[in-house]
């Protein structure tokens, strides 16, 4: 799992059925210090994160489809929480 | 997943049996603000895109579940045409 913090929104109407009711976010890389590293990701959110949240990404596809219960989905990069504190 | 505009298209008689039928664009890989990064990558699609469009794609073993026979050999497939990428409050 990576931190990242959620920069914007991407919308989308034409995709995969599978990506549908999901919110797809720009989420940037940080490193322990919430500095930004490394290029930006899109990814699905499932907690309801907004900008400027800083957040728990996991990019691995078995996980991903494991949460959207889909052993199927094309799916990798999933915002699965939103950090509070990092001490 | 990444952000990428499609420059053009690659047409393939000769390949491998699992991408019959499958579109392949040449996509240029962009970051948030939509300014390009690196260099073309050739990707599959599976939404239509055509070009100029923005769209977002998905690479390893989920780009080859992305198209309808999952025993391909893809490593980057376009999942979704954007509308609109929206950054900052």
């Amino acid at each position: 799992m990576i931190l990242g913090r959620v920069v914007g929104n991407v919308v989308s109407t034409i995709k995969l059925p599978v990506y549908q009711g999901y919110k797809i976010l720009v989420v940037q890389p940080v490193n322990d210090k919430e500095e930004p590293q490394g290029e930006s990701v899109l990814a699905l959110d499932t907690v309801q994160a907004g900008v400027g949240d800083t957040v728990l990404v996991i990019d691995e596809g078995n996980s991903s489809r494991l949460i959207m219960n889909n052993s199927t989905a094309p799916v990798r990069t999933m915002i699965v929480g939103i950090v509070d504190l990092i001490k | 997943m990444k952000l990428g505009k499609v420059i053009g298209n690659v047409v393939c008689t000769q390949k491998v049996d699992s991408f019959q039928d499958i579109k392949l664009l040449l996509v240029q890989p962009l970051n948030e603000e939509l300014e390009e990064i690196g260099d073309p990558v050739v990707a599959c699609d599976t939404v239509q895109a055509g070009i100029n469009d923005i769209v977002f794609y998905e690479g390893g073993r989920e780009a080859a579940l992305g198209l309808k026979n999952w025993f391909n050999p893809s490593d980057l497939t376009i999942m979704g045409i954007v509308d609109q990428v929206n950054i900052g409050e």
